[in-house]
């Protein structure tokens, strides 16, 4: 069988959803960033949304996002996605809107504004990358980093004492009215991969349908903070994250 | 047919919005100009023009929806007094870095810190100098009327999209509450999708639609680009300075002597003013209207023929400092000013006035 044969259209399986771009990622080996774009863009594909989406992109290592899929894109300021989010969603109330945001920026500098949207019920997409840790700052303590792990900022473990308790912010979204469908995933393995892409699917299928505010938090990796491996840093996950920030759907309103 | 209204200042900033075609107004509530927030929940314009009006849950979340919403191409404000448009700093700064048109009103009152819900000029520096961090400029008028809270709603969207750099209107809580007189300007119909892509689709996030991407940012990793970027706004800046001075004369032509202030201490000044003239002495009222650019020219022109300058603001004295820029240090230039909320009467002015005369 020679090579033409075997790429002929009929006999693919699988190709690079012609929303990504050719820029190179500039994320580390190991990172969850860049998978998570890449069912980002499927999904933006399959909702045939890239005439009518616009992306929010935070303040952390995925600032750059709007560099890797092609459609339309805001920059916010530190924590301020949802709120530029809500104004864009009010103003094109038939269009996409959803943010990328990181722990540090939506948990921590950005806990008003993300409380009072999925509040609102704003017809957004969240999308929230949960790694436990500060990637682009060079790997300080998040609000979600779990009781005895350590960060730069906290080098001996973190201490509640010290430091407070992690953050389980999929939890809190849950309980507010506002939010139509709240869900964790993860992006650690294919079936991983394939189920969040359904979620996301669905995030924005409902955002857009006018059923409030959908929450996808990823438990994610940050090989370089946590300083691991890409296969050690998912095993970590596995064994430390999941049983903390357990995967699945907490909210689903028909 | 003239459609003539007596109105507080607050409320005829949310009748211009809606009027101005204004397409959101985000705001959070702070004495003295919550008038502003209240009035369009009542006139309730989303039922006629469809604007949104959105309470947020601090300045913070306002100007960031503020941000986003100019993004998307819209004519878009929020109102607000001076604590916070401190906390509104730091998306002002975003505003300009990512050359986003859009309305900033502060009626402001009397700092620093929690200060006083009373009226003050104190926010001068903060308005014409930065307020957040990084080399911008927004570009500031300064109403001495009703009227002019009206017709600076509409001036300052046309501005803002003409050089697409944020405007604030510089008011005070004196301008906010008092109720004057106002011609009323007809309804301005607000841009339909189509019209906001067609006017302004070179650069806002409409959807990708026949055209590359927009990225709507302030960041550039790149120094030398991002050198070049402050550059660009420099000579943005300095088109401005070149264009659009706003500025008004009152008894100039003859004066010996000149009282320079803005807003609700010009409208003080003015009396003062014809105060003094009743006792022979030669003085004239310098308004700056546009407080940056500041009419710099134009006051070291007026200048020339005369013997001293008394700057009237409701602070410690901020503006002086342009005044005196603009004329050098050959003329005298003196300070008169209240704080903390308290207000001047035109007696204290002249007063103050004849001292400066015998120095």
């Amino acid at each position: 069988m020679t090579v033409e044969e075997i790429i002929k259209p009929e006999n693919l399986t699988y190709k690079k959803s012609p929303l990504l771009t050719d820029a190179p990622m500039h994320y580390c080996p190991g990172c969850s960033h860049g998978t998570v774009h890449k069912i980002l863009a499927e999904v933006l594909e399959d909702l045939n949304a890239q005439e009518n989406s616009i992306g929010i992109t935070p303040v952390g290592c995925s600032v750059l996002l709007y560099n890797y899929i092609d459609i339309d894109w805001i920059e916010a300021a530190h924590g301020r996605a949802p709120a530029v989010a809500t104004a864009a969603k009010r103003l094109y109330p038939n269009k996409h809107i959803f943010a990328y945001q990181g722990d540090g920026d939506l948990a921590a500098i950005g806990t008003g504004e993300i409380i009072h949207t999925c509040n609102r019920g704003d017809n957004v997409t969240i999308i929230f990358i949960n790694n436990g840790i500060y990637g682009m700052t060079g790997g300080q303590m998040a609000p979600t980093t779990l009781l005895g792990m350590p960060t730069a900022t906290t080098p001996y473990g973190r201490d509640p004492k010290l430091n407070g308790y992690p953050f389980k912010v999929s939890e809190i979204m849950a309980q507010l009215p506002g939010t139509g469908y709240v869900t964790r995933q993860a992006v650690h393995t294919p079936g991983a991969v394939r189920q969040a892409r359904k979620a996301l699917k669905k995030a924005f299928e409902k955002a857009y349908a006018g059923k409030g505010t959908s929450f996808i938090e990823i438990v994610a990796t940050c090989s370089s903070g946590w300083k691991l491996s890409p296969v050690d840093s998912n095993k970590w996950m596995t064994e430390n994250m999941f049983p903390f920030y357990p995967l699945g759907d907490l909210k689903d309103v028909e | 047919m003239r459609e003539l209204r007596l109105m507080k200042g607050n409320e005829v900033i949310a009748e211009a919005a809606i009027r101005s075609g204004c397409d959101a107004y985000f705001g959070y509530p702070i004495t003295p100009q919550s008038e502003v927030m209240e009035t369009l929940m009542e006139l309730r314009p989303w039922e006629a023009t469809g604007m949104v009006v959105l309470q947020a849950e601090s300045e913070t979340a306002s100007i960031n929806m503020v941000y986003g919403g100019a993004s998307c191409g819209k004519r878009c404000m929020t109102s607000s007094s001076s604590p916070g448009i401190s906390l509104m700093a730091e998306g002002i700064s975003y505003l300009a870095g990512a050359e986003l048109p859009a309305l900033i009103v502060n009626v402001s009152r009397g700092g620093p810190g929690l200060g006083t819900i009373q009226p003050s000029q104190a926010d001068y520096f903060q308005a014409t100098k930065g307020g957040g961090h990084g080399d911008y400029h927004l570009i500031v008028l300064a109403p001495a009327a009703v009227q002019e809270m009206h017709d600076f709603v509409f001036l300052g969207f046309d501005l803002a999209f003409k050089y697409r750099n944020p405007v604030m209107i510089l008011a005070d809580g004196v301008i906010g509450q008092m109720m004057e007189k106002v011609e009323l300007a007809p309804q301005r119909p607000r841009w339909t999708d189509e019209e906001v892509v067609q006017l302004n689709g070179s650069w806002a996030v409409t959807g990708k639609k026949n055209r590359d991407r927009h990225i709507i940012t302030s960041v550039e990793l790149d120094s030398l680009k991002f050198e070049n970027f402050n550059k660009k706004l420099v000579e943005k800046y300095a088109k401005v300075r070149e264009q659009e001075v706003r500025y008004e004369e009152t008894l100039c032509d003859d004066a010996e002597y000149l009282i320079v202030a803005y807003g609700t201490s010009a409208r003080i000044g003015q009396k003062a003013m014809e105060l003094l003239r009743t006792e022979g002495i030669k003085a004239g009222l310098f308004r700056p209207i546009t407080l940056y650019p500041f009419p710099e020219k134009e006051l070291a022109a007026r200048s020339k023929q005369l013997k001293g300058i008394l700057t009237v603001e409701l602070s410690a004295g901020q503006m002086i400092e342009d005044v005196k820029l603009s004329v050098g240090h050959q003329l005298h230039v003196e300070h008169y000013g209240r704080m903390g909320g308290m207000i001047y009467t035109p007696n204290e002015i002249t007063d103050a006035f004849k001292k400066m005369i015998n120095r």
